[in-house]
């Protein structure tokens, strides 16, 4: 221990706050907070400047003004007559819908490929590792402009749907058509429908959610819930008793019975498409645009997530495997239940960057003509109204308010499932 | 190692230094002049309007603006650089002055020249915005296309003219908006979409290079007024009086039947005082525009008078086979006419 | 008695395994056909292989070398009896183009500017990349690079990087000078002054009175005249190489415990990995000249460069804060104990390990920055997939997809994939180096 000398009191001179190491990092940061500051202040007033000369004032009354253009796949309803900040949310609400899928495939196609590659077939590993480099190394853009070339080009028109003698015809029981315009699939309907519930109405957000898809949610929810509590229940038995009773004719009908009757109860029925006119109509349209942009995004997304896969399958300790397989697990026991949940928390941090990138990357959709946010608010909208600032400065907030929130949810979560390292 | 790298991070920070040039608050044209090239906007690729060939060249009718204005102001067809702009990025460029002159087939709309602070200065091409159809759809008019898809360009007048169209006729389409012409016509041509809407101008230039163009027809409906033409800044009326006059002489060399073959002997001999005026060898007109004296001669040295550089272009003898319609001179019923050289 | 045994006294010879356990037959089973359902999945991925490419080679072998439109295509097929959609690549548009793809607009006759400059870049790096192979004097080209890069590319005279390099020396030595004599606070004023009078008035000068004196130049070509590959490729490295230092001041600001300066570097870091790419490059097209002070004129591509640098010091500034976190705690405290001042330890321990750590992340940032490039085609700047749309809206080649598209393909993924194989061969030599 050293005896604490307090420094001897000095007057204080204006030089210390260069010399003095109490108070220089003080003046570092003073200093660099008024650089901060004088920086953004001269971009603001030349920016001011700019747009007085140019007679532009920055407004955001344009949001409030008719859109007047129409957009094809819109999750709420939209009309051209609608304002231009409804036609934004349209397109943010595609750009999250695009983005979702995309996470979804992007990792099952990661998981497989990823594991696939490690497999010990030299056919099938090698052939993994060509889609991977293939994938990887060709800018993205370039793969949504070439698939949605393929899927344009090679699939039937529907007016091949056409005549006596079609050239394609329908699948599955002609409740399908694949066409180059896309993939028409049935539709749920309901004849006696409980009809939608309205949030937000009488404003720009106004959307509709089915109380059907409610009410399947929840019944769904419920009856799993008492499959799973049957469960543990057969568990905690087992473990008492050594004899686990049968459940599973309890388990199933638990989940079947109350959702067949639901379904029954509202009238449940397909609508199929059928061609009529110059379109299919009726059933659900998955339209080229998108499969094109969420192919694209989960086949490219997907390869670099199965190297992260890969990376994490290898970062675990060999002798894990090896105790494992000592204790008499079987192969894929060993998969499932060592490697795996090691492996996830080297997986988990990149994989969440890699949806991030999933979500700026499906901005690109405008390559292909899918409305997304970028399409409407920082594409028509910007081109109509001539507000360059107020658009792309409003879009760019949408967008780092979604990254930012999955950052910290994702933050927290790695806090919670870190290992305590000794 | 880290001698190299330090090395290198020190060198490059304050090589980034002293790009930026700033210029004098002046008119467009001293810019341009003090310059020695014009800066003009055109599309990234329009069969017959602006598109580059193999060597690089503009070529097209938009392109020949730029380089009248050119010969014109600098005495140099070649001294531009062409900015290539989307549908998204023209207007910027024009209003933040990274280009002088936007020749990029822009409609001349209300909104566009009042709201977005522009200034049109003339019409180089009357068009409007038209449906094209396979013929074996048996269409014959566009009332019948309800429940069609139809490809058109993602930022520009046409998508708002289709929706306007379409509700008043109350029938109903699905909007298929593309980025740029050559995806949207792939996506026409592999029946992705029933109808190619755009200036009818654009529709026929691309029909002329698809493999069978005989299959496709453009329905009789003409939905909208597409006047084009070229466009400067709000507030400079010394540049747009030049670029004005520029389009206007090489429309009145046309009805005074100059043309780039017989320049130099009307420049001699002829005794109409009007072509003495526009040539200039006679009267100050040049001077007045604050350009040489033989302005107009040197813009029509270029590539011809109006008709001829529609011909040359889109007219009847290049593959587009544009009929001139509309674009005729007013004397032989069309609605090309130049306001007087007095 | 008789003398039998029942223990063999010789050595038999050793018996050939059996047919099935050696060679080809025992690698195919361990390999390809070890259990059925390995065996199902061998055969259906050879079908696939098989399937694709006979289907593309079939395609991709047609003789339309030097056709020269896309309907002399369609003729030179029909003659040899291949009719229909996909009986037949059009390479004519190749042969035609792919000069226009790698230089886009750039004059003809200075071609060997660009390829002497790429070249040059590789020798400039080798003595970072392959520091063990290459002679120590090439350091000298590494630092004079920077300057040599825009000369080559932009034309003009040699006296303006010339001019700026001597403002930085002259600037360096100030401070070298200075803080000999005086304190490094006087030392970094000084420096400043200087280099602020070396930019707004001397540094013209110099060059200009260097320019009467003696005239050296190349001829000057407008960025405009930049396009296909070489665009992708200018931005890219430009890009890198600017991104470089501002990533490292980046990082340190983010570790740093000033809190000020933290929340800064932070809040510019997840600003910037927060948005999309494509809405910079928007910002780049049309906002950036109106943040600039009136008359300021940048060139498209140099706004685009801006803008993509900034971008890619976020995502660098990442890839050393990984590299100093790698670092072990011990290498901080010695240096702390040592007595070394902040920047001090920074510049002699800290910053030359953690950038050797981080050279694998930077090339792969590096990778997906030249990626990325294409989107400058989204604001009609003609990189090669600008241009292809561009080729496409010539009457000629109207209605050419796949030999582009392909064709450009297999340029980034040359390019990609050395750059990939050559990070993962760093890594493994950087590996061994640490252990």
């Amino acid at each position: 221990m050293t005896t604490s000398m307090s420094a001897p009191q000095k007057p204080f001179r204006l030089s210390m706050l260069i010399y003095d190491t109490r108070y220089r990092s003080k003046t570092i940061q003073i200093a660099a907070l008024i650089g901060f500051f004088c920086g953004l202040g001269w971009l603001i007033d030349n920016t001011v400047t700019n747009l007085s000369v140019l007679g532009k004032e920055p407004s955001f009354r344009f949001l409030t003004e008719e859109a007047g253009y129409k957009i094809n796949q819109k999750l709420i309803e939209y009309t051209a007559q609608d304002t231009h900040l409804r036609a934004a949310f349209v397109g943010l609400l595609n750009t999250l819908l695009v983005a979702v899928l995309g996470c979804f495939t992007a990792t099952v196609i990661g998981v497989v490929v990823g594991v696939l590659r490690l497999s010990k077939n030299w056919l099938i590993a090698r052939l993994m590792t060509i889609y991977i480099e293939g994938f990887r190394n060709v800018p993205l853009l370039l793969w949504i402009v070439f698939i949605m070339a393929i899927l344009v080009e090679t699939l039937p028109a529907p007016s091949a749907f056409r005549g006596d003698s079609p050239a394609a015809s329908m699948i599955l029981g002609d409740s399908v058509a694949i066409s180059n315009r896309g993939i028409y699939v049935p539709e749920a309907l309901f004849s006696r429908s409980l009809g939608d519930i309205s949030l937000f109405e009488g404003t720009s957000l106004q959307f509709e959610v089915s109380l059907d898809l409610v009410a399947i949610l929840a019944v769904l929810g419920l009856s799993i819930w008492a499959a799973k509590w049957l469960g543990t229940r057969a568990d905690r038995i087992q473990e008492t008793t050594g004899k686990r009773p049968t459940t599973w004719y309890i388990q199933i009908p638990l989940i079947a019975a109350p959702i067949l009757s639901l379904l029954f109860t509202l009238g449940f029925h397909l609508g199929l498409p059928e061609l009529k006119g110059f379109n299919f109509s009726g059933g659900t349209h998955i339209r080229n645009s998108l499969l094109a942009l969420w192919l694209a995004l989960s086949l490219y997304t997907g390869a670099f997530i199965a190297e992260i896969v890969r990376a994490g399958i290898m970062a675990i300790d060999h002798g894990q495997t090896e105790a494992a397989a000592a204790l008499g697990l079987r192969p894929k026991r060993i998969m499932s239940l060592v490697i795996m949940p090691q492996a996830l928390r080297v997986i988990i941090p990149p994989l969440i960057s890699n949806y991030l990138n999933i979500i700026k990357n499906s901005s690109l959709a405008i390559a292909v003509g899918y409305l997304d946010l970028t399409g409407t608010l920082i594409g028509i909208t910007l081109n109509q109204t001539g507000r360059e600032l107020e658009t792309l400065l409003l879009g760019m907030m949408v967008y780092l308010t979604i990254s930012l929130g999955i950052s910290f949810a994702m933050n927290w979560y790695n806090k919670h499932v870190k290992l305590v390292e000794r | 190692m880290r001698r190299n790298i330090e090395k290198i991070a020190a060198l490059s920070l304050l090589a980034a230094v002293g790009i930026a040039q700033a210029a004098s608050a002046e008119g467009t044209l001293d810019l341009v002049k003090e310059r020695g090239k014009l800066m003009c906007g055109v599309t990234t690729g329009v069969v017959g309007f602006a598109a580059p060939d193999a060597n690089g060249e503009w070529r097209g009718i938009d392109v020949a603006i730029c380089r009248a204005v050119a010969a014109a102001v600098l005495n140099d067809p070649q001294a531009i650089e062409f900015v290539p702009t989307t549908p998204k990025t023209r207007f910027t460029a024009l209003a933040s002055g990274e280009i002088d002159l936007l020749a990029r087939n822009t409609t001349w709309t209300f909104s566009r020249d009042v709201d977005l602070k522009f200034d049109f200065v003339g019409v180089n091409y009357y068009d409007g915005q038209g449906f094209m159809v396979r013929k074996e759809l048996g269409v014959k008019s566009a009332t019948e296309l309800d429940g069609v898809t139809i490809c058109s360009l993602a930022g520009t007048t046409h998508e708002l003219n289709l929706a306007e169209y379409f509700r008043v006729n109350d029938i109903d389409f699905e909007p298929v908006p593309m980025d740029n012409n050559a995806e949207t016509q792939q996506q026409y041509l592999a029946g992705a979409c029933d109808v190619y809407s755009a200036d009818v101008s654009a529709l026929v230039a691309q029909r002329s290079s698809f493999a069978n163009p005989k299959e496709h027809m453009i329905l009789p409906e003409i939905i909208s007024k597409e006047p084009l033409g070229p466009l400067v800044r709000h507030g400079d009326s010394e540049w747009a009086d030049v670029v004005r006059w520029t389009l206007n002489a090489l429309v009145a060399a046309e009805e005074l039947g100059v043309t780039s073959e017989n320049l130099d002997t009307v420049t001699a001999s002829s005794e109409n005082p009007e072509i003495k005026r526009l040539l200039g060898t006679d009267g100050n007109l040049g001077e007045q525009l604050g350009l040489e004296s033989d302005w107009a001669k040197r813009a029509i040295a270029v590539a011809g008078n109006y008709g001829e550089i529609f011909a040359a272009n889109i007219g009847e003898d290049t593959p587009i086979e544009l009929a001139r319609g509309l674009n005729d001179l007013w004397t032989r019923g069309g609605l090309i006419y130049s306001p007087p050289f007095r | 008695m008789s003398d039998t045994s029942f223990v063999r006294l010789e050595m038999l010879p050793g018996r050939e395994p059996p047919a099935n356990k050696t060679g080809v037959m025992r690698w195919l089973q361990e390999n390809l056909f070890s259990s059925w359902l390995n065996s199902v999945l061998t055969i259906l991925s050879a079908g696939l292989i098989i399937y694709s490419l006979n289907f593309l080679l079939s395609w991709a072998i047609s003789p339309t070398w030097n056709a020269t439109s896309l309907a002399n295509c369609r003729e030179i097929l029909h003659d040899i009896g291949r009719n229909g959609h996909f009986t037949g690549a059009c390479w004519g548009v190749i042969r035609e183009r792919w000069i226009q793809i790698l230089f886009g607009f750039y004059p003809s006759e200075l071609y060997w500017r660009p390829i002497l400059t790429l070249m040059l870049l590789f020798v400039a790096l080798s003595r970072i990349l392959f520091a063990d192979k290459v002679p120590h004097q090439l350091i000298w080209l590494t630092a004079v690079y920077p300057f040599l890069m825009p000369w080559l590319l932009w034309g003009g005279s040699i006296w303006v990087p010339v001019s700026v390099a001597t403002g930085l020396t002259a600037g360096f030595y100030t401070y070298v000078l200075v803080s000999r004599n005086s304190s490094s606070f006087a030392a970094l004023l000084a420096t400043i002054a200087v280099a602020l009078f070396w930019v707004i008035w001397a540094g013209g000068q110099f060059a200009d009175a260097l320019s009467s004196l003696v005239l050296i130049e190349l001829e000057p070509v407008a960025s405009r005249k930049f396009g296909g590959m070489m665009l992708s490729v200018t931005i890219g490295v430009v890009a890198i190489g600017f991104s470089l230092p501002i990533g490292i001041v980046l990082a340190l600001g983010r570790q740093s415990n000033l809190l000020i300066v933290k929340a800064l570097c932070t809040g510019f870091i997840e600003f910037i990995r927060g948005v999309p790419l494509i809405t910079l490059l928007f910002v780049a097209s049309t906002l950036l000249n109106i943040f600039m002070p009136p008359g300021t004129e940048f060139d498209i591509i140099m706004r685009v460069i801006i803008m993509v640098t900034l971008f890619a010091s976020a995502y660098m500034a990442e890839t050393i804060r990984g590299g100093l976190a790698a670092l072990p705690r011990g290498q901080y405290e010695g240096a702390d104990s040592l007595g070394l001042t902040y920047w001090q330890s920074r510049r002699l321990i800290i910053m030359p390990q953690a950038l050797k750590i981080s050279i694998p992340g930077i090339v792969s940032t590096f990778i997906n920055l030249f990626k990325d490039t294409t989107l400058v085609s989204v604001i009609g700047l003609l990189d090669p997939l600008g241009l292809s749309t561009a080729i496409r809206a010539d009457a000629d080649w109207n209605g050419i997809v796949w030999e582009l598209y392909g064709f450009i393909a297999l340029l980034f993924f040359i390019a990609c994939f050395s750059m990939s194989r050559y990070s993962m061969y760093l890594e493994r030599r950087l590996q061994t180096g640490l252990k």
